[in-house]
Order: C-alpha cells, then structure tokens, then sequence
C-alpha cells in the first residue's frame, strides 16, 4: 500500500514538473496574416523551425482586428504560455500594458522597443539591409531611377525607404528615387491593386527597379513589375521566387532568427534590447538560382564590400528613426 | 504636367474606377428598388476569391468569371431572403454579409491551396489580359485624341469595356423599358405598384440580382485582370467608396459614370504627388487626395452641391395590406 502512495506521490509529481516543462511558447502574428510570404511567414518559419528541431508544440493566434490585440495578449499569457512573442510594431503600446501584469512570463516583441523587466525588445537594422539592395537596384537601373513603395506611412517604413535611397545614391549620386507609400491606415498592407497601380506610375516615371516595403501589397507590386518587364526587390522573406528571373533580389530581415532563438531560449529568455543587424546576420540580401542571371559577379562583389565597411562600423547608414529626418530623400 | 502624363493618370484612372463603376451602378440598381445594400463590398471580395480560385483551379478566365457571378449571387439571394421575404433590416444583413465574406473567402482560399488565404498566381488564360482596340496603332498619330484613344481607351481588359457598356445599358433599362419604370415604382411607393397587380417581392428579387451580377464581375475584375489573383481583403474599401460615388451621382446611372471616374480619378492623383505638387506648387498630403471622395459626397449630402434624394421607400420592408 505504502509502495502504491508513493508510487502514486512519484506519479503526481512527474506530472506535474512535465506540466511546468511544458509551458508551451506561443506566438501571435500581426494583421498581415500567418502567410503573408513576407514579414509573418517568416517569423511563422522561425517558429516551424524550432517545432522541427526540438518536437515541441506552441501556441499560435492571428490578429483579425486591431481590437484583439489586448485581450490575445492577455488569453495567452493567462494560459500559461512562455515565452509569448508577438510580430509587429502595433503591440508596443499592448504590451507595455499588460506585461507588468504577468511578472513570470516571459515576452519577446519584434519590431518594437517596450521597457519592462520581463520584456525582449527585438529591433533590426532594416536600414542597413536596405542600403545594399538599394545599392543593388542603382547597379541594375539603366533609367538611372529607382522606385520605393511602402506600405502604411509610418516611421518604420521610412526607415527602410531611406536606408534604400541612401544605396542608390551611393552608386548612382545622380539617380532619382520616387518613393511613395501605399496608404495611412493598416488596410495600406493588404490592397495589391493600389500596389500594382503605384508600381505603374512609378514605372510611367522611369523607374525600372521597384523596391516594395509593403506586406501583401508588395505581391501587386511584384506581379505588375514583372507584368510591365521590369525590376523588383522583395522584403522581408525570400520573395526572389515568386516571379523567378524578374525579381533582383529581396532585403532579408531574419525575423525567423529572432523568433527561433527566443522559442529555444524559453523560458530563460534573455530580456532587454536587441538589435538584429548585418554584423549579427539579422538582415540580408537574398541571392538565389532565381536572380543569379540578374546580379552581376562585379555588383556582388560591390555590395559585400560595402556590407563589410557596415559590419566594421567604417560605414554608417543613417536610421531615419533616430532623428526623424533622411539624409538621401524626403518623405 | 506635360500631356503624357495626363494620358497615363486618366489610363489608371480607367482602370482604378471600373470596379467603383460596376459597384456603383449594382448598388444604384439595388436601392433604386429600396433596397439598401451596404454589401458591395462583401460580395466583391466573395467573387475575387470565387473567380481566384476558379481560374486557378481550371485554367478558364470565364468560367473564373461564371464562379465569381455566382459567388456574388448566393450572398445577393441571402441579402433579398433577409430583408425582402423575412422583412429584416437591410443595413444589418448588409454589414453580417460583409463580415462573412471577410472571414470565408480567407477560410475557403486557406483550404483550397494553403497560401495563406491567397490564390495562387494565375498565368496566360487564368487571367483577362488587356486587349487593344482596333486602329489604335494607325490612330495614334493623330494630334491630341489620338493618343489618348490608343493610351487611355486602348489597353484595357475585357471587363472595362463591359463596365463602359452597363452605364448606357443600365439607362436604358431603367427608363426606357417596363421593367425599369416597375423597379423605379417599387423604391419610390411599393403600395402602388402592387395595386397595379405586379409582384413587389418578385421586383425586388429582381434588382437584387441585377446587383450580385454586376458586384460578381467588379470583384472578378479585381482578382483576375487588375490582379493575378486573390489576396485577404484585396477589395480594400472599395464597396463603400462605390456607395459614397452612388450618393454623389444621385442615383443616376450617367452621372454614377462621372462620380466613379472623379473618385478613379483623385485615386489616381494620389499615387503621383510629385504631378500635384507640380501643378499646385506645393505640397499636398496624399491623405488628403485619398479623403476627397468622402469629402465631396459629405458636401453633396450636406445639400451643398444639388440635392441629393434617395428612393422614397429605400431601407423599408414593403408590408402587404391585410
């Protein structure tokens, strides 16, 4: 009988330590959608990655509105999940509410910087990754003009239009970069046509190399520019194959990176600022079968010196958010 | 603004105003029988995804096309079921078909082909490509209207042609024939018109349908000619800026042509700031471009601009007398 209680007693504790092992993380991905072949889907790769690496399960939750974001927060963190990470800068303001409420979860925000005790902060160089395939596009225009279509006006997404036009500037200082953006509300992530129309106007003023910072807008983009016979760049994911030999190349951001070291440090995440940049291959360019005819050797070999002038510090890439203002181009 | 450029801006106000114009004259056959229709937009994007999805799967465009009208149709027949036959409110069964068709043209998209609530791709004949009309090329040498008959009007897909080509028909129809003058009757005072022995219930259902063909091509313009495919919520807004153009023109068939074209055209504007800002001589926040549409129609409800009167009936569930 004795040996039944314990027995029992060793049963119960089992139990219960896998149970604490098995606070699952979780992750909430931001209104662009899981699969938004852009700045989602990478993160939800980054979170496939560790699932295949390690066999664990987590916890996943779609934004459908911006309303949700509060309450997501808090459901997932109620049901025990650590860590939760969330993508999107939109969960700044969220986060900072509801993190002081769970001490003993652990939260990991991308794109944003929120100052809590049991809060990572995961920032990336978007600038300096934009710098080298704005380099690449001035290597590739012929027009000597370049275009940039963001997605919704906001600071971040200037970032990445001033990091490029710096790129262009720096190989081509005559060029002309015609940057507009898609819209002032988040709808401006998720409307192609609007995209497709922007890239043919960019196009009716000479551009021939489209660089798109714009979630699903950025698949109107790249769809007309390859329609029209001209150039694009990706963002984010790896986009070189949606239209293969179209597309010149795509600007990295390894959100995956962020989301699978934050999955495996787990519970013991690391808290506080992060930034994700060249030197720590948080951003990229992409080079694939799919634009190798389109990057010459010589505008390879450009681009990495460059990225390794970055790496060094010999180089600064001006962050328009730093002081709100671009050196290369106005807003 | 040189004039090539003032051909390139009216070539994409074309393209940017054709879905507002299908949607803007099914929404004027819809109210015009007094039935409100805040579902434009739902039903656009059920026949992106529908006619997406389609031509996708069988390599048709037209049979892509036959989906999307159809798509379009079911919500249509909910709509009338709602608030024709059960006498519901028709703002409310409006806005639930928009949430549905946000939610289910993502859900089926998902299902189908597992990329993220998209379509995938559509190539060669999955997708309307832009035909040129005839004499374009000899026309185009001709001084002034030359070039904009082979740059704005030449060009285009199928669908613009057919959505140039509903606007008289639409007049026609609605003033020259029987069936127009009954449709009329029903959303001004459907107590007459079933005095006069015609069927309220039957009209109604009529126009309803009307609407869900013309909503069923505007979307499957969006995801098959304007686009190559489906994306989530692709529409963007579209429905309510149509009933915006629809308030604006009076609910007037000739004048829905020149509302849509005006919002077509300051959409247009909008994507080329460095042309406003040349012919103004400063700047213009973009935003402001993209809120004229609204802010003319407020304006023209405001009685500033004419006056502008709905159906009399519009909005009420007819009630036969006992």
């Amino acid at each position: 009988m004795t040996l039944m209680k314990h027995l029992m007693g060793a049963a119960a504790t089992l139990a219960l330590t896998s149970g604490m092992a098995l606070a699952d993380p979780a992750i909430i991905f931001d209104l662009g959608g899981k699969f938004d072949k852009s700045f989602n889907e990478a993160a939800f790769n980054g979170a496939e990655r560790w699932a295949k690496e390690t066999g664990g399960t987590y916890k996943e939750l779609e934004m459908q509105s911006e309303a949700q974001r509060e309450q997501a927060l808090r459901r997932l963190a109620e049901s025990g999940a650590n860590p939760v990470v969330m993508t999107g800068f939109a969960f700044g303001d969220v986060l900072a509410k509801v993190a002081p409420d769970f001490p003993d979860t652990k939260f990991a925000i991308i794109d944003m910087v929120v100052e809590q005790p049991n809060v990572k902060s995961v920032v990336f160089n978007e600038h300096e990754g934009s710098y080298l395939v704005g380099m690449l596009a001035g290597l590739a225009s012929k027009t000597n003009t370049v275009g940039f279509i963001g997605g919704m006006d906001i600071p971040l997404i200037r970032k990445f239009g001033c990091g490029y036009a710096q790129g262009v500037k720096a190989v081509k200082p005559d060029a002309t970069v015609v940057l507009n953006m898609t819209g002032t509300t988040p709808a401006a992530w998720n409307d192609p046509v609007k995209g497709a129309e922007l890239a043919k106007a960019q196009k009716a003023q000479g551009a021939d190399v489209i660089y798109a910072a714009a979630g699903g807008t950025g698949v109107g983009v790249l769809q007309t520019a390859a329609d029209e016979g001209i150039l694009s760049i990706g963002v984010d994911s790896n986009q070189n194959y949606m239209h293969p030999g179209k597309v010149l190349t795509s600007m990295l951001k390894r959100v995956d990176n962020a989301v699978y070291e934050a999955f495996k440090e787990g519970t013991d995440l690391k808290t506080g600022f992060n930034v994700m940049g060249l030197a720590n291959d948080g951003v990229g360019y992409a080079m694939d079968e799919n634009n190798a005819s389109l990057v010459t050797p010589e505008m390879q070999a450009a681009v990495d010196a460059a990225a390794a002038k970055i790496k060094s510090g010999e180089l600064v890439v001006h962050d328009y958010m730093s002081d709100n203002t671009c050196p290369a181009a106005t807003f | 603004m040189d004039y090539a450029t003032l051909l390139q801006i009216l070539d994409s106000t074309l393209r940017l105003g054709t879905p507002l114009l299908l949607a803007c004259l099914a929404g004027l056959f819809s109210e015009r029988a007094g039935i409100f229709d805040i579902g434009l937009e739902g039903k656009m994007l059920m026949s992106a995804m529908a006619s997406g999805a389609v031509a996708a799967l069988s390599g048709s465009v037209w049979i892509g096309l036959g989906a999307g009208i159809c798509a379009s149709l079911i919500l249509a027949g909910i709509h009338g079921l709602a608030s024709i036959t059960f006498r519901g409110n028709q703002l409310i069964s409006g806005v639930a078909l928009n949430f549905i068709a946000s939610g289910i043209t993502v859900l089926v998209a998902q299902a189908l082909f597992g990329q993220g609530g998209r379509t995938p791709p559509l190539q060669g004949a999955a997708r309307f490509n832009p035909i040129d009309l005839p004499f374009a090329e000899a026309l185009s040498s001709v001084p002034v209207l030359g070039p904009f008959y082979a740059e704005v009007l030449s060009g285009h897909s199928i669908l613009v042609y057919a959505a140039l080509a509903a606007v008289p028909a639409s007049w026609w129809l609605l003033y020259r024939t029987r069936f127009g003058l009954r449709l009329r009757a029903v959303g001004e005072n459907p107590a007459a018109v079933d005095t006069a022995g015609v069927s309220v219930v039957g009209l109604r259902f009529a126009a309803v349908a009307i609407t869900g063909v013309l909503c069923g091509i505007a979307g499957a313009y969006m995801a098959t000619a304007l686009q190559a495919g489906f994306g989530r919520e692709m529409t963007a807004g579209r429905g309510y800026i149509a009933l915006a153009a629809l308030i604006f023109a009076k609910w007037r068939p000739w004048s829905a042509l020149g509302a849509t074209m005006l919002f077509g055209f300051f959409q247009a504007l909008a994507l080329r700031p460095d042309v406003v800002e040349g012919v103004v001589g400063r700047k213009v926040p973009v935003s402001l471009l993209d809120a004229l549409p609204y802010i003319l129609t407020v304006l023209v409800l405001a009685g500033f601009v004419g006056k502008a009167i709905p159906p009399r009936a519009g909005g009420q569930p007819y009630v036969k007398e006992r």
